[in-house]
């Protein structure tokens, strides 16, 4: 495994509005890695890809992609970049005009000028690796959850790109088709030599494939680590994700006024 | 109490500068196509998709209405012209106020809650799937992609469509006029050619329409393009779609009006 750095992240700023979501997040990610992020539910994952893809921009700090600061290329220079990066949306976020088929061929058709056969075999070579091909002609409104976000992991990677990027690739999918994805994106990352970037709940079976683990919570990397740290660890934080216990330093609620105050019960309390 | 008259002041003016803000929001996204539009002319495929959704889906409304509108055209001109014993004029007026102004007027009213509300919800729902920030991420421009091509058919079928209609309106009147009421046919039709000009009236009237298509997809996209990525964001956008563009076709065709046959 070569361990050119691909991804740096450095002191990573970002807020919605004024409420700050990351608060100097620092990361780096070689080529060759499976890397996962986890964190509670609206901790910023979500947040951290599209500040990666340079949908958004940080406020400080910065994330650089083969040595480039993504938030000061140029327009043109972003979207050359992009071309190197996949990105399945959280919701699948699938053309809903075009068929399954028609999906995964976009960005073949959009940006190279192959002949319309070796698109064919190209696009049911990625359908067939998620184990769709049979649906090629299908339209995404009639698939199931799952299966969209099957489809929608064979369009992110039709390109081949060097960096990847999941948003819970495992939501919705059964035992089965879990591991079987989950395999696939290990295979893909050592077979092109790229850069996975996984964000998922699934603790297990990511432990089993990745290579390398951060924690998001509050804005900041709680804790990282390779999967075997990870299991080891006795931090009170990681503890609690793994075994997924209530009690712990994670919070379930959004932050909020007291719960008595919300309830409007303080007064006859007080 | 002048707390409230305060606010209220507060309001109007607030409400002016956000009425501004995205009129100017709208004038640059509007720019941005026109200069994104390359792909649209070099992949014009793009735009013939495009086309058979805003043009042909609505052709069936465009020829009922310009059908219905011409025969009720013929019958009330008839009804007038003939109490001053001129009623072989009925063909001129038919095809006067049609080509003139309820071509492209009427015409361009039911594009845009046919057609313009079709592209304001389309693009809408797209961006609220996440469908435009995929295609940014995969490095294709949405505006160059999805919403150029949308514009182009849009600015393309209007005056095809505000054609169709005279042409229906125009035999609709006959149709009233000649075959049920029996006014003569060779003085219906020779009238209407003898008064009927093509540089001041079928130009001036396509004209028209042209400037209607332009106004109208443009609000449509623009409308799409702007609306919160929620379900009521997009049928709040839909329904501003429909309501700018009849008052901005309507104030559009008093200026028009004016320039082109002010002399006459
Ligand atoms: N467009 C937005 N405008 C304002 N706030 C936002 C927006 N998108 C996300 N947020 C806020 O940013 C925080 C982080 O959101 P994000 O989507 O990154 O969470 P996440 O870690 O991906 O959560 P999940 O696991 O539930 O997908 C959330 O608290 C959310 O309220
Ligand atoms: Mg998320």
């Amino acid at each position: 495994m070569s361990s050119e750095t691909l991804v740096e992240i450095s002191d990573l700023n970002f807020s919605y509005n004024t409420r700050r979501i990351l608060n100097g997040v620092n990361m780096s990610m070689n080529r060759g890695q499976v890397i996962a992020i986890m964190g509670g539910s609206g901790s910023g994952k979500t947040t951290l890809l599209k500040l990666i893809g340079g949908e958004i921009t940080p406020s400080s700090g910065y994330v650089k992609v083969s040595g480039q600061v993504i938030h000061e290329l140029s327009r043109d220079a972003l979207f050359a970049m992009r071309r190197k990066m996949g990105m399945l949306f959280q919701f699948g976020a699938l053309f809903t005009d075009l068929s399954v088929f028609d999906n995964v061929a976009f960005q073949m058709r959009e940006h190279t000028n192959l002949p319309e056969s070796m698109i064919r075999d190209l696009v049911l070579m990625k359908l067939h690796a998620v184990g769709l091909r049979g649906a090629h002609h299908l339209m995404p409104a009639e698939l199931s959850g799952g299966m969209a976000r099957r489809v929608a992991l064979a369009r992110s990677i039709a390109l081949d790109p060097m960096l990847i990027m999941f948003d819970e690739p495992f939501t919705g999918l059964d035992p089965i088709s879990l591991s079987v994805i989950g395999s696939l994106i290990r295979r893909l990352t050592d077979a092109l030599e790229m850069t996975s970037v996984i964000v998922t709940h699934d603790v297990q079976e990511s432990l089993s494939i990745v290579d390398y683990v951060y924690f998001i919570a509050d804005g900041v990397i709680a804790a990282h680590g390779t999967p075997d740290d990870v299991r080891a660890s006795k931090a009170p934080f990681v503890h609690q994700f793994v075994h997924g216990e209530t009690d712990g330093p994670v919070p379930f609620h959004y932050p909020a006024q007291t719960y008595l105050k919300d309830l409007q019960l303080e007064k006859t309390v007080a | 109490m002048p707390k409230r008259i305060i606010a209220g002041i507060q309001r109007v003016g607030h409400s002016t500068i956000e009425g501004i803000r995205r009129l100017g929001h709208a004038t640059r996204f509007f720019l941005l196509v026109l200069l994104k539009s390359g792909t649209s002319l070099r992949r014009f495929n793009l735009v013939i998709r495009e086309l058979f959704y805003v043009g042909v889906l609505s052709l069936i409304i465009i020829v009922v209405s310009g059908l219905f509108v011409g025969m009720v055209l013929g019958l009330q001109g008839y009804e007038t012209l003939q109490k001053y014993g001129s009623e072989s004029a009925v063909g001129t007026l038919v095809a006067l106020s049609l080509v003139r102004e309820l071509g492209p007027v009427v015409a361009a009213l039911l594009f845009a809650s046919r057609a313009g509300s079709a592209i304001t919800a389309e693009i809408g729902l797209m961006k609220a799937t996440e469908q435009l920030s995929a295609m940014g991420m995969m490095a294709v421009d949405p505006v160059a992609r999805v919403v150029a091509p949308r514009f182009w058919a849009g600015v393309i079928s209007m005056p095809l469509l505000a054609a169709i209609f005279s042409v229906m309106g125009v035999f609709g009147g006959y149709l009233v006029a000649v075959v049920f009421i029996g006014v003569d046919a060779g003085s219906f039709w020779s009238q209407m050619q003898s008064n009927v000009d093509f540089r001041i009236d079928i130009l001036n009237g396509f004209i028209k329409s042209c400037f209607f298509g332009v106004a109208v997809t443009a609000i449509a996209v623009f409308e799409g393009y702007d609306s919160p990525p929620t379900a009521e964001g997009v049928s709040g956008a839909t329904t501003r779609t429909v309501v700018t563009s009849s008052l901005v076709i309507l104030g559009l065709d008093f200026i028009l009006t004016a320039f082109m046959f002010r002399g006459l």
